[in-house]
């Protein structure tokens, strides 16, 4: 009986669709003439509720672009649903989004986990899960996984990059690691560790800690026992400024290597004391907002202007709003690429289809670039230095492919 | 959380008589309700979306894991605040036999609820010498440690640590024209009456009674010469095992098991459905559930940035208006129509 | 050797975090004998409460006397406002509302001040003790502060009236009102006391975890566990308790091979679960003797 229907449906659909001449606009579900319904799911309650400020950036950037007139003469219209960073609940919202809302396609939902959890679904139901808010490298699988799509640089090739660093000016470092015991603190790891290849023995200790620690005091102290002389710092920004600060007190003088998650200094090194962050290396690739370097810079300027007047309860030295600002812009390509055919095949084809494409925030010399075999849009990093006032950005801008 | 008896209202209405018959509703009209609801859910699968039906299977899988709680404080005043644990063994228990050990899933089920018994058994003796507010801060403690362990280095072959493991749907057997979402939605509700069935009778049982005895006064229950430890322990094993069951359902619906998916917040997330549920009501464990699965939702509706907030004010104004769970306000309800007309 | 010295100082550091918290919750506890979820989160809420005072301008002092008299004020209203319709409510609905007003506070500290982390100010400095690198200033002061707190604790509910009497409203409500203790307020009282005590926890804490909405979180479980291990009714013990917990955790996580530094929090509950095994009422708790 379904089956029968679905048939007649289907034929339908193709008559439709032969009977209009080749220019006409063709829809898929969630998008018409006058508008475009996309789906998002962010956690804004529960432990992991800092993330969404990201789905409330990305919501704010479409209010300004609906003001504006939308994308092609179509109003965005954002369904952001939270799931307190459960799977089960992800699975439940995106099923939501696509079956009862209706959406084209979700986009920026956050965590690995969570993404993880409807990963397949959305693949056997052929609806774009774009530009996912994850750094992990599965994303980019286009030959078994054609409807999931990252979006930053993953954290293996950040691993990569402070590995070929290491590599070539301090060849003789005694490495120790602090890394979150999930799933990010573990795919930078692994990226640091291929990228050090048959000197991987260079590390002599990796300490994990949990989300549930209050401090990581002790895991510094067992670090600063193991005589390393180079400490990677693989931590969110509470934990990371916590360690910042505890290798100042303690009197250790490592190289101290910060993850990108934790590179701003409104966030994080102003907190750990700027005296205290003299020095560290980390990689970026998006333009931090609290570094005083990008004050007179036009597109901070114009993200500014933004942030006050779309989102001002937002807090500004959060580099949480720099990213939905950016991915929401990323997305805004994309579907200004589409036009008027707004089919969920299209908006993949169109996804895979950047090229050199540059966005203000992002750092200058970084171009997104996307293709059939290539799903991995970010993939250009670029190390920078502390200087005590803000980050001063050094050596050349490092693709960072895995694989290359 | 308190040291005083944790359920101390319920004694006020009728020590030791099964709940069914201290709340004074016919029994005529609660068949008659009974046969109705069954009506509706049987109708319900094929009027609504998949995904409505997705979201039915999550209130009953909950509703299950309710009612073992319910065993567990409300007829036995044990207190947990760490039956997210039973869920994950019971999840991962199907998961992994599934994925490693090529079963099928309905095989994992009993084995899963097996498990889950022993392993609520087991934690039942050490919990014997624990007083009420030491043993709800016991099993929280489990509760907390619980996604750690499972994603701990020794366990990782077997659990896939953080990344979880992918669990395949069943569809319907023998040429059954429903979808899978349909099938599994019959699967959670035939099991769920199952077990309901089988919590009446336990509670209405000298098994059930003894629980009770037990719950009202230990020091008396001793004297009348009921074995404390074996039904307490028991008590617990039984009521993981219902936990363990709503794991094993909960990981082919969702397709994916992972240690973010068992956090203390769905400990935190069953107590709260049971006290507003109704403590020591069976039917109260679908209302529990259904509070779980769309009150969040509710209070994201109303605000997104202050979704937490709002949750917190919906729960606050249910306990207010209903301090005796949703099988309470039903039950006053009926009781004073009924009064009226007689 | 010095990893061992190094470990059990940086031990006593946190556990001293642990401690302040564990005396907040046994405080509550002896008047209300409650173990209140949302004392974490409540204590973080007056933690911002003081943060925005100075961002305000006030001097350090002045913000930290004034919130906590604000937290004092805030305790007793709560109870007053949400708590005392719930008074013939069961006990159970006390914790869903506990569980409430943790979500409630939680949310509204990220609406209004973000979740970007921010530095709290210390009034003993952050530099090292003696110049040794093993305790920094601010984990000595927060270990005498918490004392001193203990010892005027130990003066209130042993020699004022009033102190007795929110031990007897407590214990014993029925008789306490009998003999003209007015049970109502003194149980308000208890929730003032206990919302001022995790005020000066939270200020506390923050400038050692930095202040953020969810960073009672864990110290809030870490806290029930050195309450717990101290027996619950006994504030001496809950300040030992929170010391032991974090020395535990620290020499956990650096001794015991392969899982020790994954499941630190793991093993120290499962120690406080072993100690509840030998003493079901805690180290320094007394067994209740119920009448039948």
């Amino acid at each position: 009986m379904i089956k029968r229907s679905l048939t007649v449906l289907a034929g339908m659909t193709a008559l439709a669709v032969a009977a209009l001449p080749a220019s006409a606009q063709t829809y898929g579900p969630g998008a018409s003439d006058t508008s475009i319904k996309i789906g998002n799911i962010n956690p804004y309650s529960g432990p992991a509720s800092a993330y969404g400020t990201i789905g409330k950036t990305i919501d704010a950037y479409f209010n300004k672009l609906n003001a504006e007139g939308g994308i092609n003469g179509r109003q965005i219209e954002l369904v952001s649903y939270d799931d307190g960073y459960s799977p089960p609940k992800t699975v439940e919202q995106a099923r939501k989004l696509v079956e009862s809302d209706e959406v084209l396609f979700i986009f920026q939902s956050l965590g690995t986990p969570t993404n993880t959890a409807i990963h397949k679904y959305m693949n056997v139901k052929k609806v774009p899960q774009l530009f996912v808010a994850t750094g992990a490298t599965k994303w980019g699988d286009p030959d078994n996984f054609p409807w999931t799509m990252g979006w930053q640089p993953n954290y293996q090739s950040e691993g990569r990059i402070y590995a070929s660093y290491i590599l070539e000016n301090e060849p003789d470092a005694k490495i120790g690691v602090l890394y979150q015991n999930d799933d990010y603190g573990k795919d930078l790891l692994q990226g640091l560790k291929d990228g050090l290849g048959d000197k991987v023995d260079m590390i002599v200790a990796e300490v994990p800690y949990e989300t549930s620690d209050p401090t990581v005091d002790s895991q510094i102290i067992n670090l600063k026992a193991s005589g390393a002389d180079v400490l990677v710092t693989i931590a969110t920004p509470k934990f990371a400024a916590q360690s910042i600060r505890k290798v100042a007190e303690s009197g250790w003088k490592p190289l101290h290597i910060v993850n990108n998650v934790s590179q701003s200094v409104g966030g994080v090194l102003k907190p750990a004391g700027f005296e205290n962050a003299k020095g560290i290396l980390s990689t970026a690739y998006t333009k931090d907002p609290t570094d005083p370097q990008w004050a007179d810079d036009p597109a901070y300027k114009e993200w500014a202007a933004f942030m006050d007047e779309h989102y001002p309860e937002g807090d500004k030295s959060s580099s949480f709003t720099v990213y939905g600002y950016a991915a929401a812009q990323t997305l805004q390509k994309v579907l200004e690429q589409a036009g008027d055919d707004l089919t969920r095949e299209n908006i993949m084809k169109q996804a895979a289809n950047l090229n050199d494409f540059e966005l203000g925030m992002l750092l200058p010399g970084i171009v997104i670039n996307t293709s059939d075999t290539d799903f991995f849009p970010i993939e250009q990093m670029q190390m920078m230095r502390f200087n005590g006032e803000g980050w001063e950005l050094f050596g050349p801008v490092i693709d960072g492919s895995v694989g290359s | 959380m308190t040291d005083q008896s944790m359920t101390s209202e319920a004694p006020a209405q009728g020590r030791g008589k099964p709940v069914a018959e201290r709340a004074g509703i016919p029994v005529g009209l609660k068949r008659a309700a009974l046969l109705i609801g069954l009506i509706i859910a049987i109708a319900l699968p094929f009027m609504v979306k998949n995904f409505t039906i997705f979201q039915l299977t999550t209130v009953m899988i909950y509703a299950i894991a309710i009612l073992g709680l319910n065993l567990l404080t409300g007829f036995n005043g044990q207190f947990s605040l760490g039956h997210s644990t039973f869920i994950a063994i019971g999840a991962y228990t199907t998961a992994i036999l599934m994925e490693f050990g090529g079963f099928g899933f309905y095989a994992t089920l009993p084995l899963a609820a097996l498990f889950c018994f022993i392993v609520g058994f087991l934690f039942g003796l050490p919990a014997l010498r624990l007083e009420s507010i030491y043993l709800a801060l016991a099993t929280f403690a489990l509760a907390v440690a619980t996604p750690q362990l499972l994603k701990s280095a020794p366990f990782e072959p077997w659990t896939g640590g953080v990344q979880g493991l992918l669990v395949f749907k069943p569809e319907a057997p023998f040429g059954i024209p429903l979808n899978s979402d349909q099938w599994m939605y019959f699967v959670t509700l035939v099991i769920g009456l199952v077990l309901a069935f089988f919590a009446v009778n336990l509670v209405g049982s000298r098994t059930g009674r003894a629980m009770m005895a037990i719950r009202d006064n230990p020091i008396a229950a001793r004297a009348m010469g009921i074995n404390i430890a074996l039904y307490k322990t028991t008590t617990f094993g039984v009521s993981a095992a219902y936990a363990g069951i709503a794991g094993s359902l909960s990981a082919v619906v969702v397709q994916f098991v992972a240690p973010d998916s068992f956090t203390f917040v769905l400990a935190i997330g069953l107590f709260v459905g049971l006290v507003i549920g109704g403590v020591g009501s069976i039917p109260g464990a679908l209302f529990g559930g259904a509070f779980l699965v769309y009150v969040p939702n509710i209070a994201e509706e109303l605000s997104k940035g202050l979704a937490g907030a709002a949750y917190g004010a919906i729960l606050l104004l249910v306990i207010y208006l209903m301090p005796a769970g949703a099988a309470g306000l039903v039950r006053a309800i009926v009781m004073k129509v009924l009064n009226r007309r007689a | 050797m010095e990893l061992f010295a190094h470990q059990i100082l940086s031990g006593l550091a946190t556990g001293g975090i642990y401690a302040c918290m564990a005396l907040a919750i046994v405080m509550i506890y002896q008047a209300i004998h409650h173990l209140n979820f949302a004392q974490g989160e409540m204590a973080m809420f007056s933690t911002f409460i003081a943060w925005q005072l100075i961002e305000w301008g006030f001097p350090y002092w002045i913000a930290f006397f004034l919130t906590i008299a604000i937290s004092f004020v805030g305790g007793v209203v709560i109870e007053r406002t949400v708590f005392k319709p719930l008074h013939r409510a069961p006990v159970l609905a006390h914790i869903v509302a506990f569980i409430a007003l943790f979500a409630i506070f939680n949310s509204l500290a990220g609406f209004i001040w973000d979740f970007t982390i921010k530095s709290f100010p210390t009034p003993f400095g952050q530099q090292s003790l003696f110049g040794s690198g093993l305790i920094s200033a601010h984990d000595t002061g927060m270990i005498v502060v918490t004392l001193v707190l203990l010892g005027l604790l130990f003066l209130f509910f042993r020699h004022t009236r009033i102190g007795l009497a929110m031990r007897a409203a407590a214990s014993n409500p029925d008789s306490a009102r009998l003999v003209g203790v007015r049970v109502g307020w003194m149980i308000a009282l208890g929730w003032g006391m206990a919302a001022a005590i995790g005020a000066v926890a939270g200020m506390l804490i923050a400038p050692v975890v930095f202040l953020e909405p969810n960073m009672m979180l864990a110290i809030l479980i870490y806290g029930f566990a050195g309450a717990v291990v101290g027996g619950l009714i006994s504030p001496g013990g809950a300040v030992i308790g929170g010391f032991a917990v974090g020395v535990v955790e620290n020499l956990a996580g650096t001794y015991v091979p392969v899982v020790g530094q994954e499941m630190k929090l793991t093993i120290a509950l499962a120690l406080i679960v072993a100690v509840l095994m030998f003493k079901p009422t805690g180290l320094f708790g007394a067994r209740l003797v119920t009448r039948v």
